[in-house]
């Protein structure tokens, strides 16, 4: 009760003319920094932080995770138009959402992508306002050991996703792993990989290698197939978006399970990146309607985004509480937080209460008026996918480089962005997944220092992974869902061989 | 009389051109200033280059706009590279810390102090010796025992690899005869919630980075390596505030004196004015309210090193981690 009342003194900080302006226009900016990849929310962020200097900071968060939730959804427009994924947690939603937009059916992939959204974030709310001042002890639960068996359990959970063959899949990680280990390594300090190239000391950013793998990669694919000669036809239906909208909670197993799934990845600190792959493999695993996966299935939809915006929401939770960023883009804002002046921590609990709630109150408002714009602009992104192939294509592409030079202003990324391109290209042709190799790429070199840590505290015994109940839980989960199904399979195949 | 006049203004005329000259004649950006942090959003350096930028906006200390850019890929090697290639461009300033100089003696990175312009070392980061709130030591000999007791596995963490936090993990661990595991993170934020959780005993964060953790009752700082106590800025906790900290060599662990400086740079073959240029800015920054907030809030000891200064005390340091590296075999060739 106590928490209800002070979201009640948060709402009335956060309801204000100005405030409300501050919303529109940060959601405003955030889709067109979500829709620009290259760009994305981090950037956004940091390049409008100097504006917030003079403000009070209640206003600056406000307009600050305004611009968040704006990118947040202006990601998924391009990776379900494009196949381009703006942020690593968009990644996922790629897998059905560009296969359905292809199909024709755009206005139902957005709104589709944007109403799941919008419950996950919404589930992640209320769960901070409920549990704030207890969840902030879970997260510290977490050592190296637990944070390299949260990692376990994402490759375990994703391991098969795609009906690809297991060695393939193995091969898709190895990949990944090596390409995730070049740079500074934080363990030993010492730079590998970079075969002479110096400035991969910094590594390869995400943002490089999926906008090669995927824009550019699904580019060469459509101009040998050809395909895309013909522009698809979408109509912009406001009647197929209102459908789809009220159709959601058809979905209400896949949206539930998701949520859970993306608050649990959110607190303890996996991330929403992880977060949608968990939730997306785990979806393909049990869903009814598993066999639909990857050609346009819409809880293929529903489950990564509604994990990714229940996890991204969940997240600021450790951030405001503990200091612990969830993502690169809390990372900034909490530069933002010392800057007016406030000390991350359980003390700001305490202490700023105005803040506090007041930023909580406007995640409400926040989601509520991004999820109103971006569906009001739904028909203008659809309508785009109707340009011919012969407009886009180009178009596609120079994003790509953009977005690529971008990233950090150097012309190393845009040579490695088309040198993925031809990666993905070869991966697709050679009937490999593409997932594992992202998800290792994203989550691989921390898993790896996870995992050095652990080492390095337990003086090299695995008995580290066993040392209390949550570890273990974690590890025991990871195996199961590795080694259960060709076990299962095998077992199938013996009662067969006997009858 | 006309001769009077003509002389008069042209006397005028000499003195305003005296007085104007030397302004006309100094280096002003005429374009948008980049600062690059070579940290992550959030760290220490990342929060010293948004002070300096935030002084400089808020004053309106300069006409164009100042950029700050985070390159903190391979340890801050990343932001160092980028600059260093940036030869006579003088509208890249790169922030760091003692990194400069350390980092390429101990990993093979591509670039060296040498390949930049000093522009200032601004202020001097201090370290505590920092355990969880809850352990039952209560000053540092009861600590520096407990870790002994514990044979080979006392855990320290820390940010980075065979950097400042290793360094003085090993320092203490001669010091006081321990051998320490020690455990590298990311950054001491991350260090400071595993301490949180109990996961590590101890670690060697700078004030800014842990203060939100004492405040909140997860952590308390033991002792300062300094030679004497932080100043007093009141409270932090109910009880206690940086002041009450005792220093660690008044404890009887014997390092006098243990700081982390904040660098900037220019690239290589700018003009001496453009180096002043910056210079008598970082000064001018120096004086603003907002610097002054900004060194209390994050306790650290506001210094300012330029010219020769500046590169006699980086000898001065250089010498010393030259000599731990080498002790400790983190030397690459």
């Amino acid at each position: 009760m106590e928490n209800f009342d002070s979201l009640m003194h948060g709402f009335s900080i956060a309801i204000s003319v100005p405030h409300i302006a501050l919303m529109i226009g940060g959601v405003l900016l955030g889709i067109l920094v979500g829709v620009l990849p290259g760009l994305g929310a981090p950037n956004g962020v940091s390049l409008l932080l100097p504006l917030t200097f003079g403000m009070a900071p209640v206003s600056a968060i406000i307009l600050l995770s305004s611009i968040y939730w704006g990118a947040l959804f202006g990601g998924s427009v391009t990776s379900i138009l494009f196949n381009i994924p703006g942020e690593p947690s968009s990644v996922a939603t790629t897998f059905d959402g560009y296969p359905m937009a292809r199909d024709g059916r755009a206005t139902e992939a957005l709104a589709t992508a944007f109403g799941s959204a919008a419950f996950g974030a919404l589930v992640g709310v209320v769960l901070i306002t409920c549990l704030a001042s207890w969840i902030a002890g879970v997260a510290l639960q977490f050592g190296p050991a637990e944070y390299f068996a949260v990692y376990f359990l994402a490759f375990s959970s994703f391991i098969g996703v795609g009906g690809a063959p297991p060695m393939k899949t193995v091969v898709s990680l190895a990949i990944g792993f090596a390409i995730a280990a070049i740079g500074m390594d934080t363990v030993s300090g010492s730079v590998r990989l970079t075969m002479g190239v110096d400035e991969l000391v910094k590594g390869i950013n995400f943002v490089v290698a999926v906008m090669g793998l995927f824009g550019i990669g699904e580019l060469l694919i459509a101009v040998e197939e050809e395909l895309h000669a013909k522009p698809v036809s979408s109509t912009i239906d406001w009647r197929t978006l209102f459908r789809t909208i009220a159709g959601l909670p058809k979905h209400w197993v896949a949206l539930l399970r998701s949520a859970a799934i993306g608050c649990w990845m959110g607190i303890t600190p996996g991330g929403p990146t992880a977060a949608s792959f968990m939730s997306y493999g785990i979806a393909k695993r049990v869903s009814p309607r598993r066999a639909n996966f990857g050609k346009g299935e819409a809880e293929g939809i529903v489950s990564p985004e509604t994990a990714d915006h229940a996890a991204g929401t969940s997240a600021l939770l450790p951030m405001l509480s503990l200091g612990i960023p969830g993502s690169a883009t809390a990372a900034v804002m909490m530069g933002g937080l010392m800057i007016w002046g406030l000390n991350p921590g359980p003390a700001l609990f305490v202490e700023q209460k105005d803040f506090v709630w007041g930023l909580i109150a406007s995640m409400y408002l926040g989601n509520i008026v991004a999820v109103i714009l971006v569906l009001l602009t739904v028909p203008i992104f659809a309508a785009l996918m109707r340009l011919p192939f012969f407009i886009l294509a180009p178009l596609i592409f120079n994003v790509c480089v953009v977005g690529a030079y971008s990233v950090s202003n150097s012309y190393l990324d845009v040579m490695l962005m088309m040198g993925f391109g031809v990666l993905g290209y070869l991966f697709k042709k050679l009937d490999y997944p593409l997932a594992p190799l992202v998800l290792a790429i994203v989550i691989g070199d921390k898993a790896e220092d996870a995992f050095r840590q652990s080492m390095l505290m337990s003086q090299g015994s695995l008995g580290i992974f066993v040392n209390n109940g949550l570890v273990t839980t974690l590890v025991t989960a990871g195996f199961a869902l590795l080694l259960l199904p060709p076990l299962f399979r095998s077992i199938g195949l013996w009662r067969n061989a006997r009858r | 009389m006309s001769f009077t006049v003509k002389f008069t203004a042209t006397l005028v005329a000499g003195v305003a051109v005296f007085a104007i000259a030397p302004q006309a004649g100094a280096w002003t950006p005429t374009k948008p200033i980049e600062f690059i942090g070579t940290a992550g959003p959030g760290g220490g350096t990342d929060n010293f280059t948004r002070a300096v930028q935030a002084a400089i906006v808020k004053n309106k200390l300069v006409d164009q706009p100042i950029v700050v850019v985070n390159k903190p890929g391979g340890s801050g090697a990343e932001g160092f590279t980028y600059t260093k290639a940036l030869t006579g461009d003088p509208y890249h300033l790169v922030f760091g810390t003692s990194n400069a100089w350390s980092q390429p003696l101990v990993s093979k990175v591509a670039f060296n102090y040498t390949d930049f312009t000093p522009v200032a070392a601004m202020v001097q980061d201090e370290f505590l010796l920092w355990v969880k709130q809850d352990a039952p030591y209560k000053n540092v000999q009861e600590y520096l025992a407990a870790m002994k007791a514990k044979g080979s596995s006392a855990k320290m963490a820390g940010a980075q690899s065979k950097d400042t936090d290793e360094t003085l993990t090993r320092l203490i661990g001669k010091a006081a005869g321990i051998k320490f595991i020690y455990v590298p993170f990311k950054s001491g934020a991350e260090a400071a919630v595993q301490l949180a959780g109990g996961h590590v005993d101890s670690h060697v964060n700078n004030p800014s980075e842990s203060v939100g953790q004492w405040k909140g009752g997860t952590q308390r700082p033991i002792c300062v390596f300094n030679t004497k106590r932080l100043p007093d800025t009141g409270k932090v906790t109910a009880t206690r505030g940086w002041q009450d900290i005792p220093t660690c060599q008044e404890q009887g662990l014997n390092i006098p004196l243990f700081q982390q400086p904040r660098t900037i740079w220019l690239p290589l073959k700018v003009t001496d004015e453009q180096t002043a240029f910056y210079v008598d800015l970082m000064k001018k920054v120096q004086q603003t309210p907002e610097w002054k907030d900004f060194i209390e809030k994050s306790v650290q000891t506001n210094t300012f090193l330029s010219g020769d200064a500046f590169t006699k005390y980086e000898m001065q340091d250089l010498e010393q981690w030259k000599k731990v590296a080498t002790e400790e075999g983190w030397l690459v060739k």
